[in-house]
């Protein structure tokens, strides 16, 4: 029997008296694409920042390829795990941030190139290869010299798909990609995304993209005020809503 | 399709008609009166007491011209230990480890709080506090020959230096934006590597102009060296005028290069910016 590729076990998580996450438990399954929904302050950015450890939980654990994130439990307690172990944990997973965050001195293929030979450590011929290749993928093959300052919104989006998939994750997690770009230039972040689906990578998409929700994923997920509401197919749970609350969202954003 | 409607009467046609060239009458009498006044005081210097002659005579003699060398050397080597120093520094005030920070913070206090004359003087005079220094069994020196005028120079102007600068880069690295870091961390890098790879290049942007400042105050600081007997500029023209009593015409000397050495380093200046630059300017390709 196949294991989840996440395992998330009553996860709790605060910013001071705000309580982000309570009690959250979840599995994401190899090749799944997972999308997360609700308002704002629901806590699914939050949920993505703890697999990828930007956020450190407080309560419950996170395991990943079935190996607990972030401590080590070790005489009945936990330990926090030291700065390089936590990096080594995060290779796994490639994140994507609604604000694209590309490294602005540096060009698109440098960006792609940075974790690979800097971090990984690799040789900077193969891996140069490869980032052209990734490159092709997000339609960007022109780009590779340009800056980010010299591109669109959704060309920068699409190279930083393409940084994150250069450390050959084995878990995507996109936080918001689409939020901050031009209606218009929405299609073609999407469209990457699509086709990565389609190629059998393990996502978690928080979104506010209903129609690619609908399309691509296996899973949605309601979350609010720091719970799981409601999941299931798209179709159900989009479709033929059980839960008040999501009726309620789903009729706010539609 | 719908015929556009017709445009109304009233407004005449103005292509063709240029913007006028304004006369500008106060631009014009400001600037002659500003030329008089140069003039007058051009004049004045010309008629005074000052042998132009020496001026023209010491600006290149030799004790002058290893003055400068001497004021550029200890510029440039005090201002690579002032940033090296603010860099670690600055790095300590960001830590989350409380007890670099209050270290961080605890340098700056001292060096920033008390005159840079006043630091020279105790470097120069450390033999007084510690007749030998060294380290015990392995080998020890007496300080007078240790803290030579050059060392006590350089490690005086150095440290001051880098209690400035430390605020310098802090301001630089918390002007990179947060995401930065986030997405450094996001493809596995530790913090230190963050800040080497990422955060640091995109902070030299914003604190190059304020560094060149430094440095501009760098050079002219050195002078204060002359008090501790390093041969710098100010430090060898005194010298002269101890000898020669024309005391105006070695300070203009002195004056003179120095003005040179800082026009020199303007220029030097835009093209470390421009550097630094890549990827914030729309480049036309």
């Amino acid at each position: 029997m196949t294991k989840p590729l996440v395992a998330i076990r009553s996860v709790a998580k605060n910013f001071g008296e705000f309580r982000a996450l309570k009690n959250v438990s979840l599995d994401v399954w190899p090749g799944e694409v997972m999308c997360l929904i609700g308002a704002s302050g629901s806590g699914k950015t939050t949920l993505l920042r703890c697999i990828n450890q930007l956020a450190t939980i407080d309560a419950g654990g996170i395991w990943l390829d079935g190996e607990l994130l972030g401590v080590r439990e070790q005489g009945g307690k936990l330990h926090r795990l030291s700065e390089r172990e936590i990096g080594r944990q995060r290779l796994k997973t490639g994140m994507v941030f609604q604000r694209f965050n590309l490294f602005p001195h540096k060009t698109a293929l440098e960006n792609i190139t940075e974790g690979p030979t800097q971090v990984q450590g690799r040789k900077p011929d193969e891996v140069r290869a490869e980032a052209t290749e990734l490159l092709r993928r997000v339609g960007l093959s022109a780009k590779a010299d340009w800056y980010p300052a010299q591109l669109s919104g959704g060309q920068q989006q699409r190279v930083a798909i393409a940084r994150a998939l250069a450390m050959k994750p084995m878990l995507m997690l996109f936080d918001e990609p689409t939020s901050a770009l031009d209606p218009e230039l929405v299609g073609e972040v999407l469209a990457v995304m699509k086709e990565l689906a389609r190629s059998g990578m393990t996502m978690m998409v928080v979104t506010h993209e209903l129609g690619f929700a609908r399309e691509v994923a296996d899973r949605v997920v309601y979350m609010d005020k720091g719970a799981i509401v409601e999941q299931g197919r798209a179709s159900d749970v989009l479709g033929a809503p059980r839960e008040e609350r999501t009726k309620a969202f789903l009729s706010a954003v539609i | 399709m719908k015929q556009a409607p017709a445009l109304a009467q009233g407004f005449p046609d103005l292509s063709g008609m240029r913007i006028a060239r304004e006369p500008h009458w106060f631009r014009w009498i400001s600037a002659a009166l500003i030329v008089l006044v140069l003039a007058a005081i051009a004049r004045a210097f010309a008629n005074g007491q000052i042998e132009w002659s020496y001026v023209s005579r010491f600006l290149t003699a030799k004790v002058i011209l290893e003055g400068i060398v001497n004021t550029m050397v200890m510029a440039v080597l005090a201002m690579m230990l002032g940033i090296f120093l603010g860099i670690v520094v600055a790095i300590m005030r960001l830590s989350p480890n409380p007890v670099l920070k209050s270290v961080a913070a605890g340098y700056t206090w001292l060096f920033r709080g008390t005159p840079l004359i006043l630091q020279l003087l105790l470097w120069f005079n450390l033999a007084l506090v510690f007749p030998t220094i060294g380290i015990p069994g392995l080998w020890s020196a007496r300080a007078v020959d240790v803290m030579t005028p050059f060392l006590a120079a350089l490690l005086g102007l150095g440290i001051n230096q880098g209690a400035y600068t430390s605020e310098v880069m802090r301001a630089g690295m918390l002007s990179v934006d947060i995401g930065q870091y986030e997405a450094a961390q996001a493809i596995g890098m530790g913090r230190l590597r963050a800040l080497r790879r990422i955060v640091l290049p995109q902070a030299m942007r914003v604190v190059i102009p304020p560094l060149g400042n430094e440095f501009i105050g760098m050079v002219k600081a050195t002078s204060l060296a002359s008090v501790i007997q390093y041969p710098e500029l100010l430090h060898n023209a005194e010298n002269i005028y101890y000898a020669n009593s024309r005391v105006i015409e070695l300070l203009i000397v002195a004056g003179l290069w120095y003005l040179l050495a800082v026009s020199i380093l303007t220029p030097l200046q835009m093209l470390l910016e421009r550097r630094f630059a890549r990827g914030t300017l729309r480049l036309a390709r």
